[in-house]
């Protein structure tokens, strides 16, 4: 080991890369339990690449055979049904872990300047996922990934006098068809891979270029030691890694246990219409997407008016980019923000899973109220943020981190 | 805690942890490598595809081959007929191995003179042992070439005799490889089973 060290060490550039972005780079002493989620992410994604590779091994991408080849590695081939729940299971897993590093942002205003770059690569990864996700769904050709595919795509008929066209330009056909199949496979497993990938790459290495927020929302580079090592940082390997490590550990054990014993969540992760071959014929009578596009969906249902719902629906998605200038708080963390803030921030996290769980109900009677309500909630916390940020009074914030427990 | 203790690390204890973890995780990885390494291997299908193939011998007359396929893979089915048998016990000095005694090249019931279960009928995988190519059959003999009639591999020009045996002095090292096969009745054969052949 020490000698593949020392010669490792007579090629500066490599070295001083791995310490730049390892070994020499601190992060806040201070991280708790919400900042492991941006490892896990890379996990999952990992996850994802190795588990896809095997399955693109055994899959058909044509309208004839994609079903069955499913069904073929689930049935056939040797470990298959393991290799495909991974598969499945991976992508929910993606967007809960992708979810709660988003709102670990939130929490402690790691969007804020200095870093509103890494936000936007951030964001624009979230909708490379997003994407990614609705791509792939389309894939076993089930009667869910269709009738989904039909529903989502249709949306971007909403766009006066273009619309037609761009969805057929989408589609590639008059209806989703094998053509469909076949360039949502080839995005699914080649270009946005790649793209999330890329952009995964540029969100660390701008990260590592400003350093890490932490729970305090202090930058710990104004204190360093005589050493030029902010006082309040420690190295992110070993000091990180090793915490790292139980987060990943403990993030197996419970996606292993859903693999193994719920793949299918109730039919949330995959659902049950999905395992019904494509029916061009007839839709199924409960058609929700699957969870995690499910608030967005819910905004969309609540209007009742269909360009306007494609509007809502597409600000509902991208109006968190604008996070760091509707932002205008003088402090990061939640610690230091008035009451005024951290009911807001509470209030959207009720209005988020809430629209989640109308999302996946008929769209009927009470629950088109209650969906409306909670879409101008939603709305509400971003475009009246510049205002009650203004006016809330926040706390003095320390010099050093603060350690709790 | 002093500044002193704070000091005094335990290497010991830390380079244990760090193995420890270490070879906890490659135990860990290496489980889980096996399922991805056996989805690999040839699926049920790929397997019931490899099933056995009958052959019906009926319609194939003395001195005549049929060309079959078993796993993808070709098999010739020769009638040896008079003549041919015959000159199976000729001109042994010119091949490499002409008692048969590469072992994993046939079972052990085909490792005799005439490597078959029974002497009018050879089946032997049409596939050269230099490369893989298909040999093209020649059964006309040539005496004056020291030919006795075989199969001759167009790729780069190995040959075989009529027993699929390999001459000498040719790029494939060794024999044809006789596939596993039984007689199921007179008339028919079961080319890649042989449970119950002695």
């Amino acid at each position: 080991m020490a000698r593949v060290e020392a010669e490792v060490g007579k090629r500066p550039e490599g070295m001083s890369t791995l310490e730049y972005h390892v070994t020499k780079y601190y992060a806040a002493k201070s991280f708790n339990w919400w900042y492991v989620f941006g490892v896990l992410a890379f996990v999952v994604l990992a996850i994802q690449l190795i588990t896809g590779i095997f399955l693109t091994m055994n899959y058909k991408p044509s309208a004839e055979e994609a079903f069955a080849s499913v069904e073929y590695i689930m049935r056939d081939v040797e470990w298959g049904w393991l290799i495909r729940y991974l598969h499945s299971t991976g992508a929910s897993f993606f967007f809960i872990v992708v979810y709660l590093h988003m709102f670990r942002a939130m929490l402690y205003g790691s969007y804020k300047k200095p870093r509103e770059l890494i936000w936007l690569i951030g964001m624009l990864i979230f909708f490379v996922l997003m994407a990614e996700a609705f791509a792939g769904y389309l894939l076993p050709w089930g009667q869910m990934s269709y009738w989904g595919a039909q529903v989502i795509i249709s949306l971007f008929g909403a766009i006066p006098v273009v619309g037609e066209g761009i969805v057929e330009f989408i589609r590639g056909d008059y209806s989703i068809s094998d053509i469909t199949l076949n360039r949502f496979f080839a995005l699914h497993v080649i270009a946005l891979p790649l793209a999330l990938v890329g952009l995964v790459f540029v969100h660390i290495v701008a990260l590592h270029e400003v350093g890490s927020n932490n729970p305090d929302g202090i930058e710990i580079k104004k204190n360093k030691g005589p050493d030029g090592v902010p006082l309040d940082g420690v190295a992110f390997h070993p000091y990180h890694t090793s915490k790292d490590l139980v987060a990943i550990l403990v993030f197996l054990m419970i996606f292993s246990a859903v693999v193994f014993f719920a793949p299918e969540m109730g039919g949330y992760f995959l659902e049950h219409a999905n395992f019904e071959p494509a029916n061009l014929r007839a839709t199924p009578e409960h058609i929700a997407p699957v969870w995690y596009f499910t608030p967005f969906y819910a905004i969309l249902r609540a209007v009742p008016d269909k360009l306007w719902g494609f509007i809502l629906f597409g600000l509902s998605v991208v109006l968190p980019v604008f996070l760091p200038w509707l932002d205008r708080s003088r402090v990061k963390s939640i610690r230091y923000r008035g009451w005024i803030y951290k009911s807001a921030l509470t209030v959207f996290v009720i209005s988020f899973l809430t629209l989640g769980w109308l999302g996946v109900q008929p769209a009927e009677g009470v629950y088109v109220l209650m969906a409306r309500i909670f879409t101008v909630i939603y709305f509400a916390f971003f475009l009246l943020m510049p205002y009650y940020t203004t006016i809330d009074k926040t706390k003095p914030v320390p010099e050093r981190v603060v350690y709790h427990g | 805690m002093t500044e002193d203790d704070a000091d005094r690390i335990d290497r010991n204890r830390r380079h244990f942890l760090a193995v420890a973890a270490a070879v906890t995780g490659a135990v860990g990885a290496g489980f889980v490598a096996v399922p991805f390494l056996a989805s690999l291997k040839p699926s049920a299908r790929a397997q019931a595809l490899g099933a056995p193939v009958e052959v019906p011998l009926g319609s194939i007359g003395p001195g005549e081959m049929v060309r079959v396929l078993w796993r993808g893979k070709l098999v010739f089915v020769l009638r040896r007929n008079d003549a041919m048998l015959g000159s199976l016990a000729e001109g042994l000095d010119n091949l490499r191995d002409p008692n048969s005694q590469v072992v994993d090249q046939q079972p052990d019931y085909a490792a005799n003179e005439t490597r078959s279960l029974r002497p009018e009928w050879l089946v032997v995988e049409g596939s050269c042992t230099h490369l893989g190519c298909a040999p093209l059959e020649d059964f006309q003999p040539r005496p004056v070439e020291g030919w006795g009639g075989g199969f001759f591999c167009p790729c780069h020009g190995s040959k075989f005799d009529l027993a699929g045996r390999v001459y000498k002095g040719v790029p494939a090292p060794s024999n044809l490889k006789i596939p596993p096969h039984r007689f199921v009745r007179d008339d028919l054969i079961l080319i890649g089973q042989d449970s119950g052949v002695a």
